[in-house]
């Protein structure tokens, strides 16, 4: 992070930083985090310049370190995002995001006519990497989805 | 040798290897050739019809009972608990797996099948039709067709034709297919019904060769297998399904190049894909086809309820 992005997004004494997200990528993952960072400090930055992605997401959160698992659900809305924990104000961690083989119970299936949406259970995808493609197949209807249609499923 | 299928959940062709597809066509072929009513004596098999059919209910039931088991369940959901009372599937099939031996289901939803596997305590589930996903005791009769006319499922060369994109006959039978050696697939439809390509992806990496056709002519000469499928109406607008029609129809006379051996097969029902006076010719076999949808039937329960199945218990004595 550059000093003067610092000064974009104020810096945190103790929590986590989550940088390097696409733009308009930030919102989905604070939702997705909705309950983790309830009564917590939280400090966005939207669309902010950035080097790399031109344009990019950051979040930060005080008194929150999520962990590699968090991280790793994380990594299928922004596979090149970077996940800091920080300990007075200085970058005591830096987690490395990792796609799970498994996704429970986060995203809905987006077949309409999946049968997880009447039923008592919590959703499950197995996840495929093709050369730089992942895609999402249901554990129950067996179809297969590009990443960004589950991840844009309401 | 104790059979690997036995108390196995049947939901989805790919979760079975060549050695289980081999075992359950080798064992249908015993049953019809030997007839054995007791290899499901004393079993209940519930047969769960949430939607209709006719042919996969009656084929089921009717195999159920030639072994000599019983059968419990229902031919369409009107009157059940789940559509009076709002019942869940998973309550109903916890319910129900608790009084019989085996649990077959068709459930106009993808994924019914496996979400049941997780609710019957251990009782084998059999898919009969899950929405648009799987089916995959027609994939198992097709099979068995083959094997019967070709006396082999490795080398065969097989085209299919009409609705590639929506039928899941046609994607199962691919999938299974491919567990064999050296099968050559011929995909003949219209472009807007073509194979999908995560089923092309899939041949591509696994190395297995197929080819894309509009037309029928150019490659009967070549094949051991033609597999018909009807192109839907509602699949596409008037003026195009008209058009397109008439290229899927298969007559008489575009079987005079033909391999002796050609058989052609078809999962029923037949609207006009098929001419009448195909039927007479030495390459239809699709009613036999659905015959064999017994055979393959009851050669999946008596593997999936017998622990040891040896070509001995499929004789009477």
């Amino acid at each position: 992070m550059t000093k003067s992005m610092q000064m974009q997004v104020e810096a945190i004494n103790n929590g986590t930083v989550i940088d390097h997200i696409p733009a308009n990528i930030g919102l989905k993952l604070l939702k997705l985090f909705n309950i983790q960072f309830v009564n917590q400090r939280v400090t966005i930055g939207f669309n902010l310049p950035s080097s790399a992605l031109g344009c990019k997401d950051i979040i930060k959160v005080e008194n929150v370190f999520i962990n590699e698992e968090q991280a790793n659900q994380l990594a299928l809305y922004a596979p090149n995002a970077t996940v800091n924990q920080i300990e007075n104000y200085e970058v005591a961690k830096k987690l490395t995001l990792e796609l799970p083989d498994q996704i429970h119970a986060i995203f809905r299936c987006p077949n309409s006519n999946c049968i997880t949406h009447n039923e008592p259970v919590d959703s499950s995808f197995r996840v495929l990497t093709k050369k730089d493609d992942i895609q999402l197949k249901c554990k129950y209807c067996e179809k297969v989805f590009s990443r960004e249609i589950v991840t844009e499923h309401p | 040798m104790v059979n690997s299928l036995y108390k196995k959940h049947i939901i989805s062709i790919p979760e079975l290897d060549r050695s289980q597809l081999e075992s359950i066509v080798a064992t249908a072929g015993m049953l019809k050739a030997t007839p054995n009513p007791q290899l499901l004596k004393n079993k209940v098999i519930a047969s769960c019809f949430f939607e209709p059919s006719t042919r996969t209910r009656l084929s089921f039931e009717t195999a159920v009972q030639r072994l000599g088991g019983t059968v419990v369940g229902f031919d369409n959901d009107g009157n059940t608990s789940l559509a009076k009372k709002g019942e869940t599937l998973s309550d109903s099939v916890q319910v129900i797996s608790s009084y019989v031996d085996a649990f077959i289901m068709r459930h106009p939803q993808e994924g019914a099948a496996r979400l049941a596997s997780e609710f019957s305590n251990g009782v084998p589930i059999i898919n009969g039709g899950d929405g648009a996903n799987q089916h995959p005791t027609q994939t198992l009769l097709d099979l068995f067709s083959i094997f019967e006319t070709q006396g082999r499922l490795d080398n065969i060369n097989i085209a299919f034709v009409g609705d590639l994109k929506y039928g899941r006959t046609v994607h199962s039978l691919t999938q299974a297919l491919s567990k064999f050696d050296n099968v050559s697939f011929y995909f003949i439809s219209p472009e807007i019904l073509a194979m999908p390509d995560y089923i092309c992806e899939e041949l591509d990496e696994a190395g297995i060769s197929y080819s894309l056709h509009t037309s029928m002519e150019e490659v009967i000469p070549n094949l051991d297998i033609l597999y018909m499928t009807r192109v839907q109406k509602e699949r596409l607008d008037e003026s195009e399904y008209v058009h397109m029609k008439a290229a899927y129809i298969l007559t008489a006379s575009m079987l005079t190049e033909a391999r002796e051996n050609l058989k052609i097969l078809h999962p029923l029902p037949r609207i006009d894909e098929i001419t009448v006076d195909v039927d007479k010719t030495q390459h239809a076999y699709y009613f036999q086809q659905a015959e064999n949808g017994v055979y393959a039937r009851e050669a999946l329960l008596a593997l999936v309820l017998n622990e040891q199945l040896s070509a001995g218990d499929t004789n009477n004595d």
